[in-house]
Order: C-alpha cells, then structure tokens, then sequence
C-alpha cells in the first residue's frame, strides 16, 4: 500500500486530504467528524472579527438531474469569535497530534496580523492560511479577494505576516484575476511558505423568474456569491498548473477546486498540488467521502508502481506547454466501432452542424447491431479526408470506447508554429495552404 | 346465477383504477434527462404519427410542457390517448438506442401523457394560431380516431369539416372500447372538444346512409372521408349463441364506459372466446369488476396468441385463467347461459387447429364474452357506395399515401381501411387522408413529419460536398414493413 502521507511547507499530514476553510470546518465538533472518517487536515474556517451572516447563503447550479454540479455560497468567514476558535483549535490539536490543523485567518492592520499570527502559533495550529480570497462581503470591507486582487497589498500583508511567523504560511488565492502566477509571485517574494488555490469565483447561479431575484434570495435581494463544487474544477487545474510551471513562483501548492473524488485529487497532485482542499462535496454527501479517495488514490498509486504520493506530484507539469510548441503535422481520426453504435446520430449532427461536417450518414448494409437493428435507419460514417480530429464527437458519443480517435501517419516530421515560423522566415518552405 | 353488479363504487374505483399512473413532475424530468436526444431517432421512424419524440422530451427536460404538448398535438390530435393506449413497446418505445446500450427504453408513452395531460388539465390552448377558412367544405362518416385526425388536419388547413357520428359520443372506440384501466372515455372526450375547438363540427346522433344520405353528402362537400371504422363482433356460429348472458366483447366494454362501474352487470364465472387484445381488455374487466373466475378460451397455444406480451402479463397478473387449444362448440342453458360444451384441439402439421376426436367436456359458466375480432362493414360500404372497389379481405381499397378510392370525392383510413390495427395508425391514415384531400382539392402539399432539428437541413449535395440525409420514404416503409414482421411475424 502506498504511502499517502505528505509534508507541505513543514505541515505534516497522514493523507493529502484536507477539510477546506468553509463551513465543514466552522466547529470543533466538525473538525474531531472529520479525522474520525479519516480526513488528513483541516483549515478551519477563517477566523477574524466575528461577523454577522444573513439568511439564505447558498444556491446551486443542476444540471440534467445532478444537483449542486455548482455551488454558490454568500456567507462570510466565522461568526465565533477568535477566543472560542482559537480555543477548540487547541483542543482538536491536543486530540489529533499528528493531523494537520491549519488556522485560516482574515484581519486588517499589521498589528491585528501580528495577533493573530502569535495566537495561532499558542493554540498548536500546524500552520495558518491567509484568506485573500473570499469574493464576497469582506472585500467590501478591504480584505479577501480586495487583497488577493492586488499584488501589491498581497506582498505587504505577507511582509507583515511574516515578521511574526513562527509556523508555515500558507496564502491562499483568488480566482477572479487575469493571471493567477501575478499573485502567487507576490507570495513568494514576500516570503510565503506556500499557497494554495482557487478560492470562490465570483457568481450568480440562476435567476428566480417569478421574483425576478436570483438565489440565494435575502429579503427580496441578492448578491454576487462565490461559485465553487464539480463545474469549477477545469479552472482550478488550469490555475494550479500555471503556478506549479512558474519558475518565479516555485511554491509548494495546496489544490483546491470541484475535488470531489480520488481521481479529481490525483489530477491536482499530477499538476503540482501537495496536498488537496476539498469543501463542496463534503456538504453534498458528509465527510464520509473521503474514505473512497483514501483507498482510490492508494490503489492507483500500487497499480502506477508509486511507493508514495509524493511521486505523483507534478508528474504531469511538463506536458501543459504553450500551443506553439505543438505538433502542427500530429493528426488524428476519429473511429466508430459498429459493435457498439447505437445508433443516436449524436455525434452526426453534432459534427454537422457544431464542427467540420466530417460525418456522412450512409446505409447500414451489414454494420453492426445497434444500427442494423433498424433496417433502412442511416448510420455514421466518418470521412476520414475530412475528419480534424478536434474529438467532438467522440466526446458527445453516449457510448463508452465507441468512438475512439486513432493516430494517422502523416510522414511528416513534427513541426510546431514556432518552427512553422522560422521556417517561413529562411524561406526553407511554402505558407501550409488555407482550409477550403 | 344472472349478470348483475358485483362490485361497491369504491372497490371499482380501486380496481378499474389505470395501471399506469400519471408521472410527477419529478419523475417525468428524471425520465426526460435520461433520453438522449437522438438526431433523427429510430422512435420517430417507429411512430405511425412521425412525433418528433426527442423533441418533446427535451422540453419536458426544460419544463417547457405546453410546447412539448405542441410538439406532439400538431403530429398526432389524439396524442392523449395514444399515450395511454399505443403498444409502445413494439413501436416508439421498441425501437429506442437505449436497448442497445442494456438499458430500459425511455418511457415515451409516460411522458406523452404527463405532457398532454398539462395542457388539458390546464385548459392551454396549444393552436392559437387559426387558420383561415379557405371555403371548402369536406364531411366525415364516422366520429372515431381516424376521422377526428382527418378532420382536425383539414381544419388546420383551412377546410370546413363535418363529422356524422351515429353514437351519442364522438370517439370512436377511444370513447366506447378501450380497457377503462388504460383510458378512461373523459380523456377521449377532452381530445373531441380539443377538435372541436379548432372549428370541426361534430353532429352525433346522425347515421350517413339513414338520417342523411350520401348521394347528399356527394352533393354539398367537396370530398368525403370514409372513418367507420369496423363493425359487431364475429359470431361463434354454435348452438346456443343467442341465450342471455352471451354477449359481444365490444358490447361489455361499452357498458363499462356509459354506466356507473359499479352497476355494470357480470357473470360470476366468465369465459371470453378468443385471445386478442380485446379479449384481454374483456377478461380483465370481467375479473376486475367481481367476477370470481374470467377465463379465456382459446382454440390455439399460448406462443399463437395475437394478443401483445405485456396484455397477456395484465391479465395473468390480474388472476385471469386461461384454457389453450380449447374451442367452444355449444352453448349451454335454457334462456340463460349455465355453460358452454367444449372440445380440446391441437395444431396440426399445416399449423392449422383440429379438433380432438372424443374430447368433449363441459364447463359451467354464467357469462360468455364473444371477442373473435370484428366483422368488416362490406355490405354498409357497399350501401354508401356501390362502386367501393374493396379488397378480399373487405377493406376499402386506397392509394396508401392519400387514402383516395377509386370512387369520385371519396377517400378512408382508419379501420375499414386497414381492417383493425392501433388507434396511432388510425390518426396517421386520416392525417393522410386529409392531406391527400388538400392535394386533390389543388392545394399545395404538405411535407410529412420532420423533425424540428432537419428543418433548414439542404438536400443533395451541400458546399462541404456532403450527402443531407433527407428523409426517405422507401427506407421508412422498408423500416414499417420490418416493425410489421417483428410484430406479427
């Protein structure tokens, strides 16, 4: 069995799995739950001046019978105060030594900073995570995203923080810039032990059309919330990635983002992550989910031949490059096996009318049983001189390994744009002519 | 022992209750989310009416129901009942990808009804735009499905169309003959109304041929429409058959749809001759209503039964019995049937069945129902127009693209035409009907169903160099004729 335990900046935890600053992680109660079911951390949830919260917070984007495939949330950090936070932290910690507990922590002036830095470090917290994130509310008041949207104050704060560190920071941030590696690069030139994203994006989910009002609805208005669960996943490994392929970031990362199971964890590890946050699907089913991504991510790892996950880490960094260092004159085809076809015509239409108009629709004779069942019914043909291999019909086909994309020999040596262009320019060859 | 009620009001509610329930709104979007949406999907080549199925179901996905009510009304007036009375499971429902992929079909039938019954329930009128009248004026003998499709297409058309209904109700068997556990006559008479309200008008109470004469009808349209569906049920031609309490099954279920159910009079012990879906309708309704055996008697094996699979089921299900390769030779009794003498058969080598020799037994029973299927109206068709070319099976011969006959303004569809098939091809025979009509009246021809998404496809060749997959008729009969092999072959 492969060994899960990780160690993110100095923070020790027996699994890569960790309870997300968020409502999860609001109470002692919730923390002792988690690690009971076999969490390796939790980031309370963020502690700060308490606030007031209104009622209702939350909504969810479903999609096709799935509920909550987004989640948008308008609640603020902790309405406890630091006392009783810091208190049970204590607690937890003294119960749970060798799980990681990290303080996340919203405040304002370098003093406040201080504070809390020195109360965090006097509770027993592994570490701490600065909250320069939360859409919502507190960047009214200056702090979350207002933060992590300014590199600037990014590296200010951290400076602050820093000179009172005795445990691992850890800073965590925003999704709702243009570029992710500006704020991460803040980080680290002020001293951060590592970062750790993506916070909330900045969302409203769907739109009473009776009231005219959006969720969540408080007193007949709503406001802007912060989206997270399955559907913001592919952002967040973007963002991940960006930061893990940064030289001028170079920060250990922890992933956070629509994690729901062991593969999407495995993902986040493949593209840099340390250790994985997980909040919306613990609100969806318990924690009790994270007993499948224990075993998952420890099977995966025995049939890849890993003695430990730190061996997964950023395994597939490398292969994320810039388009133009792609290969122009790599081609691909998609194949439809008949043993399978249905006979849904998806990937016809979808060819034909969302892409390269490369599928006939051709008599049956003697294909398969799915379309020979229905004698005279057309079937897909792919029209392999016209087929660019962009897989959009595979990925609409309802049928697993029905439609597979097969490489073509071409003959040609690779060629990315950036050798197109150079080429172009010692005049070694002709402009590739334009697509008909 | 005499027919009589046998059953409380309450207990018939219970029992006569349909058996297939309405879906709730939740149900009905699980069950949309899990159709695929198929691009020219084999469930609309498999509808006699050309519904665009996907096309509906995706809008009852998005809670859009009076526009998937819209979607099935405009292919086929009489979609509420099909819903409920179609063999879906041979045609639509048979013909879904998703049994290719080991999955149960989408419940097509199910979601038909949960998207009709909004509008009805509702009172939503899914036609507002009227047509304008264009001044012709077409009649229709017979009230049943077929001349109600015929005549609601003529009227989206512009035409004035009379229906001449000799029964009190318009209907047809939607009306008087259907298992009331299926459908029940008050939807059957909100899709009358529903006809009606696009400008057709209904005389009920008037028999073509008696309270009118055809030579008048010849006279004042401009084409008439044969819908008079088929007529009495076939006689046993033993001794006996005319003692009371032998009755014909169609008769029963008439009863069941214009008295109170609890006052619908039944034998204690019922014997149904014959094994098709009538029958079942029969034996389950006799079981259902009080009667302490209702059996069938059937002169063929069980693997022979016209009847559909899932009939059959209904009425194990419902603890009816049944005696294979048995036909009744007498009917037993004074005034009254107390039983019927009956022989045992076997098929022979030509598959045909023999009687037994010696195999004479009798049973006691208090009621029989004839269900041997129904007489076509030769002599009726004949009356109203003696030229009617039929064919040797007595149906009315047609052009099968325009129902046009052979005689002058006359054309037909539904079951004198095809001699007894499903309410469904009844509505897809008058809706060809009425456009045959309209194109032999000189008006433009309309395009067969096509689905939503084919519209604005080009044919032939397109600028990519690509066949357009139109719509071709032959492959669809070729695709009809095997559904029609499946079925019966």
């Amino acid at each position: 069995m492969a060994d899960l335990s990780i160690n993110l900046a100095g923070i020790k935890s027996p699994n890569p799995f960790w309870v997300a600053s968020a409502p999860p992680s609001n109470t002692a109660y919730q923390c002792h739950r988690a690690f009971e079911a076999g969490w390796g951390g939790v980031v309370w949830k963020t502690i700060g001046d308490p606030i007031v919260n209104v009622s209702s917070r939350y909504s969810s984007h479903d999609l096709a019978g799935q509920r909550m495939v987004g989640f948008n949330n308008i609640e603020l950090i902790s309405d406890r105060s630091p006392e009783t936070n810091f208190r049970e932290i204590a607690e937890c910690k003294k119960r749970w030594p060798h799980h990681a507990i990290i303080a996340s922590l919203m405040t304002d002036t370098r003093e406040n900073w201080h504070d809390m830095m020195k109360r965090s470090a006097d509770a027993g917290a592994d570490g701490v995570e600065l909250n320069f994130g939360c859409p919502h509310g507190m960047c009214e008041r200056g702090m979350g995203s207002a933060v992590g949207q300014n590199p600037d104050v990014i590296e200010t704060i951290v400076g602050w923080v820093m000179e009172a560190a005795e445990i691992p920071v850890i800073v965590k941030l925003t999704p709702n810039i243009t570029d992710i590696t500006r704020p991460a690069r803040a980080a680290k030139k002020a001293g951060a032990d590592a970062i750790s994203m993506i916070n909330t994006i900045n969302s409203i989910t769907q739109v009473n059309l009776d009231t005219m009002c959006p969720e969540p609805y408080v007193a007949g208005k709503s406001t802007h919330g912060g989206y997270c669960g399955p559907a913001v996943k592919p952002i967040a490994l973007n963002m991940v990635q960006s930061c893990a392929s940064d030289p001028q970031v170079g920060l250990p990362i922890s992933g956070i983002g629509g994690i729901g199971n062991w593969r999407d964890a495995a993902e986040f590890i493949a593209l840099g992550s340390t250790s994985v946050q997980v909040c919306t699907a613990i609100m969806h089913y318990g924690f009790r989910i994270v007993e499948d991504m224990i075993d998952g991510l420890s099977d995966f790892l025995d049939s890849k031949g890993m003695a430990s996950v730190n061996e997964l880490r950023g395994k597939a960094v490398k292969s994320v490059d810039k388009w133009e260092t792609l290969n122009l004159n790599y081609k691909r085809v998609a194949d439809i096996n008949y043993d399978k076809c249905i006979g849904c015509n998806l990937c016809y239409i979808a060819c034909e009318d969302g892409a390269h108009q490369a599928i006939d629709l051709i008599k049956p004779d003697g294909k398969g049983l799915g379309p020979g069942r229905l004698p005279g019914k057309l079937i897909p043909q792919i029209n392999v001189d016209h087929c660019v291999g962009c897989n959009l019909c595979s990925l609409v086909c309802p049928v697993d390994h029905c439609i597979s994309m097969v490489d073509i020999e071409t003959g040609k040596a690779p060629m990315s744009w950036k050798d197109y262009q150079d080429k172009l320019a010692k005049g070694e060859m002709e402009r590739i002519p334009a697509h008909p | 022992m005499t027919l009589k009620p046998r059953i409380t009001a309450e207990a018939a509610g219970k029992s006569m209750a349909e058996i297939e329930p309405k879906y709730s709104p939740q149900e009905a979007k699980v069950e949309a989310d899990r159709c695929l949406y198929c691009f020219d999907a084999p469930c609309i080549m498999a509808c006699p009416t050309g519904i665009d199925i996907p096309g509906f179901i995706k809008k009852i996905a998005t809670n859009n129901l009076t526009g998937s009510a819209r979607v099935i009304l405009e292919s086929n007036i009489l979609g509420a009942s099909c819903a409920r009375v179609c063999p879906t499971s041979v045609l639509c429902e048979g013909a879904c990808v998703l049994l290719d992929r080991d999955e149960k079909p989408i419940k097509i039938g199910r979601l038909q009804r949960y998207a009709t019954d909004h509008v009805f329930d509702n009172r939503i009128d899914v036609f507002k735009q009227k047509t304008r009248p264009n001044g012709r004026k077409v009649a229709l003998i017979g009230g049943g499905p077929a001349s109600l499709a015929c005549a609601a297409e003529l009227a989206r058309l512009g035409y004035q169309a009379v229906i001449f209904e000799k029964k009190p109700e318009a209907g047809g068997l939607n009306t008087y003959g259907i298992a009331y556990y299926k459908l029940t006559p008050e939807v059957s008479l909100a899709e009358v109304n529903l006809v009606k309200s696009l400008g057709v008008e209904i005389r009920t109470g008037v028999e073509v041929g008696k309270d009118i004469a055809m030579e008048k009808l010849l006279a004042d349209f401009d084409a008439v429409f044969v819908g008079i569906g088929l007529g009495r049920t076939l006689r046993l031609d033993i001794p006996g058959e005319d003692k009371q309490g032998v009755v014909e099954a169609l008769e029963f279920i008439e009863w069941i749809h214009t008295k109170p159910l609890h006052q619908v009079p039944v034998g204690e012990r019922v014997a149904v001759i014959g094994c098709g879906n009538t029958a079942i309708d029969a034996v389950t309704q006799a079981k259902r209503l009080g009667a302490k055996e209702a059996v069938i008697v059937y002169r063929r094996g069980e693997d022979d039964m016209p009847a559909y699979e899932y009939e059959y089921e209904i009425a194990k299900k419902d603890g009816c019995s049944f005696m294979f390769h048995t036909a009744p030779v007498e009917v037993l009794g004074g005034d009254q049937v107390t039983g019927l003498k009956l022989v045992k058969t076997r098929n022979n080598a030509q598959g045909k069945a023999e009687v037994v020799p010696g195999s004479e037994f009798e049973e006691p029973f208090d009621m029989v129902i004839k269900a041997l299927g129904q007489q076509k109206q030769v002599s009726v068709l004949k009356k109203l127009a003696p030229q009617l070319e039929l064919d040797k099976a007595g149906c009315v011969a047609c052009n099968p693209a325009t129902g046009q006959t052979n005689v002058d303004k006359l054309f037909v569809g539904g079951d004198a035409r095809n001699g007894g098939r499903e309410v469904v091809n009844a509505v897809s025979e008058g809706k060809k009907a009425a456009r045959g009509i309209h194109v032999w009246l000189g008006g433009q021809a309309v395009e067969g169903p096509v689905q939503a998404s084919r519209l604005g496809c080009k044919d032939g060749v397109t600028g990519s160099g690509y066949l357009h997959p139109k719509r071709v008729p032959e492959l669809e009969a070729e695709y009809h004729a095997m559904l029609n092999e499946v079925r019966h072959g």
